[in-house]
């Protein structure tokens, strides 16, 4: 019986520089929760169908559970754990708290950081299935909020909430003109 | 409008759920599931996966210890060769990492000696029985009068016979526990559940413990909708492989096997017939209800229950005939019994207000009722009048043209439905201590969890109103075995069963506090077990009505939920914020009843199909569009110190039966068999 297979890469997660050898069938994801310690994230179906493990990947949203840690050496990732800054809150969380944008909280990382990547997207001009005229400036109304939050599947059922708060973040950020 | 108290803790990922704690050389198990419907387990060829580097241990009904006997046969665990239904967990596989683990548990080579499973429920199965009672403790029959005579003789009548099929829980949280052995013979879960209290009491039964032998930990569950309400087989299975590897284990059931082992619900087929007169006052009322259960366990969906509480009638029969397939075995899934009790119900009231040319709304009112049908005891207080009202205004029901299938915008077919809510106020005994700290604030203890519901931001409104304090305080501390015992999350019984237990707890410690307290501080406990006991009868269930908007497409036959609104009648709405997100929760795992869950049964190999979240299909955030709840106000004396009813499961009720109702008003087809997808509706267009 062959042994299991390791790999040495680097990870930046949040930030901090780590050199792993991991086992080249561990998902991303789980070398977060179990090698990194960093449980933010989390496993709901571990098929790429729930999006709780959502994580910023070089800067996009990915599920982390169908990406191979092996697969991404050298990758940059943003983990729910690294959205707030220096102990403050990011527009996203305040606004998820506020308008009470969770129930059981489990799906919630994946959503604040699907929702991060999310507009980011949106900035960059990227349309979405229900984008009507694909040359305009991509307007964040509800239903684009709805289409582009749909992959972060939320069993209590606190999407009126998650609108509202990627809403009114989507709004300050323009406010703010970054 | 007070903010979730463990919010910041949520959205920065420092809330910490079962299989996220620290644990020193922890190892991971992975279990194995019968590939067969019905059978035995004939011989376990565990060589290829022993000899993977890192494999610990392989568990199975030969070498498993023996357990203790508990009631849920579920939880007998590898404790004998048989295989009760597909899906079954037969084995289990430790290693030293989950990839590990994971490959061992596809090394195991199990062959099985089978048999034809029976899955298919159908009304005229040979097997079917009368259960001695359905869930928790109502007589499976009721009758007053003569209700065949009355429905024959009524001038007006509906005979139909719905079905729902099975749903599962699904929480966004498998099922999770890391079992942690200690040096002198306790054992630690972290554990996913919704009452730390029962996990505690049935694993010290199962392993031969005492109870203060066990302890269960739970600040966090992500979800549980009822599944996580009675112990699962993991918690078993970690607790096993700890032990049989004298190291720390975790074992989360992945999304797929949870299918099979953590429970659903029934599915079910209901003929309900109404007889009223043409002025639409109910005369009869008979409602027969067939469902499932296992070969391990008996679990009888309460589904008839509502149609004892709903609306007058002087003629009324209720039934449940229970048939033992070789199927998982199915058990609370949020509201049950009133969830496929009430769609039947209220689509049928649709039904009988279109057969007596009257609005849906004034039927029901026509049909209100002051005491209790059946019980005829009076309403601890009953405003679901009152909550149809308010919700016709602001949905804007009036001048609603009854005309099926009339409204058209381009492809689109629109129409309105509604439906009547409720669910039990109930209030089960718990224990709570207070504590007064020297430095000015209060702890308050009890091993009450918060599964989503917004428990532990309500108990400390609730124990800071009773204390007279500022809400920063009080400190509230669940989810944890060692507080005193509590109920679990169940029933929507939390608020009214724990706050009860708190505020006694905490008016003691008021009359206790006499300035300073000592540096020890001051500790006062309650158990409301007597209060429980002592009170006026009285027939308590919250109320509701529900309104939705839907468009089909008239060429595809998707629909999709425009609008819906809930108008709720619980008591007093202990903190508005989280109560809102509640019924809405409800609600939408309503627009997922009404329109896409289904579990399909293999019917020549038994299990469940569709096992994942791609193939079993919950609403996504397109799915809701603009959805709103809502409550009037209700001062009822006779509940608790509170005046609160639950809220944690009426949102769902009725919920199905207000959309099927507008698809049939946006397209004329009444779709009997849930969920309403584009094949069934097209059938009939």
């Amino acid at each position: 019986m062959d042994m299991p297979i390791y790999a040495e890469i680097t990870l930046v997660v949040n930030g901090t520089g780590h050199r792993l050898s991991v086992d080249t069938r561990a998902s991303l994801l789980d070398v977060l929760r179990e090698d990194l310690g960093l449980t933010g994230s989390k496993k709901g179906c571990d098929h790429g169908q729930c999006g709780a493990c959502t994580v910023l990947l070089d800067g996009r949203r990915a599920n982390g559970c169908l990406a191979l840690a092996v697969a991404h050496d050298g990758a940059e990732v943003v983990t729910v754990e690294g959205l707030a800054k220096d102990g403050r809150l990011s527009p996203l969380q305040e606004a998820f708290i506020e308008h009470d944008a969770f129930q059981c909280g489990y799906c919630t990382p994946g959503q604040l950081c699907s929702a991060t990547g999310m507009l980011d997207e949106a900035e960059q001009g990227w349309p979405s299935a229900v984008t009507g005229d694909l040359g305009a400036d991509t307007v964040l109304d509800d239903e684009e909020i709805r289409e582009r939050m749909s992959g972060n599947l939320c069993r209590c059922g606190a999407y009126a909430g998650i609108v509202a708060a990627v809403r009114q973040a989507a709004q300050r950020r323009e406010a703010a003109g970054t | 409008m007070t903010d979730r108290v463990e919010g910041r803790e949520k959205v920065t990922g420092q809330a910490k759920y079962a299989f996220e704690y620290p644990a020193e050389d922890v190892a991971y198990a992975a279990a194995v599931q019968a590939s067969v419907g019905k059978g035995e387990v004939a011989a376990v060829d565990t060589e290829a996966a022993l000899r993977l580097p890192g494999v610990l241990a392989v568990l199975f009904w030969e070498n498993a210890p023996k357990l203790g006997e508990v009631s849920d046969g579920e939880l007998a665990l590898f404790q004998s060769p048989k295989v009760s239904y597909r899906g079954q967990f037969v084995a289990a596989v430790v290693g030293e990492t989950l990839e590990t683990a994971r490959e061992a548990a596809r090394l195991l080579h199990i062959e099985y000696t089978e048999e034809t499973p029976d899955v298919r429920l159908r009304a005229d199965h040979p097997g079917l029985y009368k259960p001695a009672k359905v869930n928790p403790v109502f007589p499976a029959d009721t009758e007053q009068g003569e209700p065949e005579d009355a429905f024959r003789d009524s001038a007006v009548r509906v005979d139909v016979t719905y079905t729902t099929p099975a749903e599962h829980n699904n929480p966004m949280e498998p099922h999770t526990t890391l079992a942690q052995w200690n040096d002198d013979g306790t054992l630690t879960l972290y554990d996913s559940n919704q009452g730390a209290s029962t996990v505690q009491a049935t694993v010290a039964k199962l392993f031969g413990l005492d109870p203060a032998q066990v302890r269960v930990v739970s600040p966090h569950v992500g979800g549980g909708f009822g599944s996580k309400g009675t112990p699962r087989p993991n918690v078993v299975l970690a607790a096993m492989a700890a032990r049989a590897v004298g190291r720390p284990v975790k074992f989360a059931v992945p999304r797929q096997q949870m299918f099979a082992t953590t429970g659903y619900r029934t599915p079910t087929i209901q003929r309900l017939r109404l007889g009223a007169d043409e002025d639409g006052r109910l005369n009869a009322i008979v409602h027969e209800v067939f469902e499932q259960t296992s070969t391990v366990r008996e679990f009888a969906e309460q589904t008839a229950t509502p149609t004892r509480v709903m609306y007058q009638a002087p003629h009324r029969r209720t039934s449940h005939r229970l048939v033992r397939l070789d199927v998982p075995s199915p058990s609370w899934m949020r509201a049950p019994g009133e969830t496929p009790g009430m769609y039947a119900l209220e689509s049928a009231m649709d039904e009988l207000a279109i057969a007596a040319g009257i609005d849906p709304i004034e039927l029901r009112v026509r049909n209100d009722t002051d005491r209790e049908p059946e019980s005829g005891l009076p309403f601890s207080s009953r405003n679901l009048v009152a909550c149809l009202r308010e919700g016709a205004d602001r949905f804007g029901w009036a001048g609603r043209d009854p005309a099926p299938g009339v409204r058209r915008e381009g492809r689109k077919l629109i129409g309105t439905g509604v439906a009547a809510s409720t669910y039990p106020a109930y209030m089960p005994p718990n224990k709570a201590t207070a504590r007064a700290e020297p430095d000015g604030t209060f702890t308050v203890r009890i091993a009450a969890a918060d599964i989503g519901t917004g428990a532990r931001t309500a108990l400390t409104l609730i124990a800071a109103e009773a204390l007279k304090a500022d809400l920063d305080q009080v400190r509230v501390e669940i989810g944890d075995s060692s507080f005193p015992k509590a109920s679990v999350a169940g029933g929507s019984g939390g608020t009214a069963g724990w706050g009860t237990a708190v505020v006694r707890a905490c008016e003691a410690l008021r009359g206790m506090l006499n300035g300073s307290v000592p540096p020890e501080g001051l500790e006062a406990s309650a158990d409301t077990a007597e209060e429980i006991r002592a009170r006026e009868k009285y027939a308590r269930h919250a109320f509701g009505a529900q309104f939705a908007e839907v468009e089909v497409d008239a060429d595809t036959g998707e629909v999709r939920v425009r609008r819906m609104l809930g108008v709720f009648a619980a008591g007093r709405i202990i903190n508005p914020k989280t109560a809102r997100s509640q019924f809405i929760g409800g609600m939408t795992m309503g627009i997922g009843m009404a329109l896409m869950e289904e579990s399909v049964m293999d019917a020549e190999f038994g299990g469940y199909l569709n096992r994942d979240l791609a193939q079993y299909h919950v609403p996504a955030c397109a799915d809701v569009r603009d959805i709103d709840a809502t409550w009037v106000e209700e001062s009822d004396p006779h509940l608790n110190p509170m005046g609160s009813k639950g809220i944690g499961e009426i949102g769902l009720v009725g919920a199905a039966a207000a959309v099927g109702n507008a698809v049939h008003h946006a397209t004329g087809v009444r779709v009997r068999d849930l969920p309403i997808t584009p094949a069934r509706l097209l059938d009939d267009f």
